[in-house]
């Protein structure tokens, strides 16, 4: 669907990267600030020339520098969904959703009413009448993405779309992007690991300008293969099916959680910090908190506490003195032990789940299909 | 603390006129300002500030279009330069519009062999002097408003699909049009009470050159309850410039 190969240099910054989003899939681009990912999704959006470079949607060629071809944005049916949602501040949010339509040619009853629909698939429709001014971030940002939908885009790209929402209303809007980008076709740029779980089938790792990691989301995420995308992950994530207390692993393991949207029965991941694990060497008696046996497989420092690393992929910090007081070493029976208010429960991404058995073998070279590779 | 300050710096503002208001000659104020010098001075002012005010939109609007989005190196310079007329006692402004296009001066002289035309000491002296002062104000306020992150609004709006026209009328034009707005406002109250440039570049001539402020000045010599009553007439004028025209200018649509 999308191939882009794009080279960008600024200075001593250069971005040096080609992805591919095959239909119907959405791709995540993570990484951390100045890594060159808004750099990259600028020049899909054709708001920024790469130095060299090809940009092909679908059998559209976007951009070639080869050729000196560039299609300007109005021409290429890509939306985006910014950090900032830049509601046009003199237009009523029913306007301002029907911008699009308006701007390529619909009437203007017509483009209205293409933009109520758009509205109350974001469950903004209540908003209409108001200005941008009279809505608070999280709305602001559901109209902004009701407006890129609206203007029926081939391609969706999202910047960063949750950054700049109050955190109590961020995992809503993460919930409605899940259900908007289910059958769309999208590039998601996020430094947020949640993101690319909930709402990616493949994940790009950029650090420094170039791509680090790549492949499907949670193989990336839960078995990272450089050190840099798993500091990025940072994350302990066991993977499962939503119980009405929390989760069942797929190991058979229980684990308690705050959930509030997953339904029971649903694939799900539970997430929690290593800075919210301790770790014992004998099995905690008559705790109601949430035990996992596992076996020490490194011990590592990590800023300034120890990070204790299992077999199953777990990971603690904890400081250097509980880690010599336990006297910890390789191989050791532990047991990983975190509060239930310290887990959080979220439901995966549809698609993640159906692809176990695609996952390519690790050494093998990319197969066929959805793949992203390095140049 | 800072109450008394403030209090002086409105009091400085406010008590002048409130002196003008006190010393008017109000028995004798409707002859005063319809005399047929006040009259052929106010027609004069309205008429050459609205033409020059134009010309600030239509020269200017382009120059702080190209002063916001422009990518040249010395673009810095250039912006500093714009600010010349602000900052230069108005009469020098005068005096060097006289030597470019007197008839001593080199655009003049080619002006005045080519085509017989001469322009110091009439009303289209009269335009020119004003533009020049006028010109920074409007130039100032538009080039902020093209600045203040318009372009990212426009970039999403070519991802919906708009052309660059549909996106200079539909979004770039309504969200400068705060800025412009305070920016025409401006320039037509400094064209109308501009002074020096224009008696240094075009002489004071009745119906011709001779606007209000300048008609004002004169009065004073002769009988000092005309200059007063014209003054007020000017304080109205102003008053009412910005009264219509600051508060969607100056609050914006934000």
């Amino acid at each position: 669907m999308l191939h882009a190969e794009v080279v960008v240099q600024r200075g001593e910054f250069t971005l040096d990267v080609a992805v591919h989003v095959a239909p119907g899939e959405v791709v995540a681009v993570l990484g951390r600030n100045g890594s060159g990912k808004s750099t990259l999704l600028n020049a899909v959006a054709g708001l920024l020339r790469p130095d060299r470079g090809r940009i092909a949607l679908g059998d559209r060629v976007l951009t070639d520098t080869a050729t000196g071809m560039v299609l300007p944005p109005h021409q290429r049916r890509i939306g985006l969904l910014a950090q900032q949602p830049l509601l046009f501040p003199h237009l009523s949010v029913l306007d301002n959703v029907a911008f699009g339509p308006l701007a390529t040619g619909t009437s203007r009853r017509e483009a209205r009413q293409a933009a109520l629909q758009h509205l109350t698939e974001v469950d903004a429709a209540q908003f209409a009448a108001r200005r941008p001014g009279q809505l608070s971030g999280g709305q602001a940002q559901r109209v902004a993405l009701a407006r890129a939908l609206a203007s029926q885009p081939e391609l969706l790209l999202l910047d960063e779309p949750l950054s700049a929402v109050d955190v109590e209303y961020a995992p809503a809007l993460r919930s409605l992007l899940q259900t908007v980008l289910a059958d769309r076709v999208a590039l998601i740029v996020t430094h947020q690991v949640i993101d690319a779980l909930m709402l990616a089938d493949q994940v790009v790792v950029l650090d420094a300008g170039l791509l680090v990691e790549q492949g499907p989301t949670r193989e990336v995420l839960t078995r990272p293969r450089s050190t840099f995308a798993a500091r990025l992950a940072g994350l302990n994530l066991v993977t499962g099916i939503v119980t009405a207390s929390g989760l069942l692993a797929d190991d058979g393991t229980e684990l308690s959680g705050q959930h509030g949207y997953p339904a029971a029965g649903t694939a799900a991941v539970a997430v929690f910090t290593p800075a919210a694990v301790s770790v014992y060497v004998d099995p905690p008696k008559g705790s109601p908190r949430n035990v996992i046996p596992d076996r020490v497989e490194a011990i590592e420092p990590n800023g300034t506490l120890v990070r204790v690393r299992g077999a199953s992929g777990l990971a603690a910090d904890i400081t250097p003195a509980a880690a010599v007081e336990l006297g910890l070493h390789t191989n050791a029976q532990v047991w990983f032990v975190v509060k239930a208010t310290e887990v959080a429960i979220y439901p995966q991404h549809p698609k993640a789940s159906s692809n176990d058995a695609a996952i390519p073998n690790r050494d093998a070279p990319p197969h066929a299909g959805p793949q992203i590779s390095r140049r | 603390m800072l109450w008394l300050p403030a209090l002086m710096a409105f009091a400085l503002i406010v008590l002048p006129v409130i002196g003008l208001v006190v010393r008017a000659p109000w028995s004798r104020f409707g002859a005063l300002v319809t005399s047929p010098s006040a009259l052929a001075a106010l027609e004069l002012s309205l008429r050459t500030a609205a033409v020059s005010t134009l010309l600030c939109v239509l020269l200017g609007g382009p120059l702080a279009a190209v002063l916001a989005r422009g990518t040249l190196p010395g673009l810095r310079l250039l912006r500093s330069v714009v600010l010349l007329p602000l900052v230069l006692p108005p009469v020098v402004g005068g005096l060097a519009l006289l030597y470019l296009l007197g008839v001593s001066g080199f655009a003049g002289y080619v002006l005045d062999v080519a085509f017989g035309v001469r322009v110091p000491f009439t009303t289209t002296a009269v335009i020119l002097a004003q533009t020049f002062v006028a010109m920074p104000f409007l130039v100032v306020s538009l080039e902020g408003a093209l600045r203040t992150g318009e372009q990212r609004y426009e970039s999403i709006a070519a991802t919906l699909g708009a052309r660059p026209w549909t996106v200079f009328r539909r979004i770039t034009v309504p969200l400068v049009l705060p800025g412009l707005g305070s920016g025409t406002v401006l320039s037509f109250a400094r064209c109308l009470g501009e002074f020096g440039a224009t008696i240094a570049f075009a002489g004071s001539l009745q119906g011709v050159t001779r606007t209000l402020p300048l008609e004002v000045y004169l009065q004073r010599e002769v009988d000092a309850d005309g200059a007063i009553a014209l003054s007020l007439l000017l304080v109205v004028v102003a008053i009412v410039v910005i009264v219509v025209g600051r508060p969607r200018s100056a609050e914006g649509l934000r």
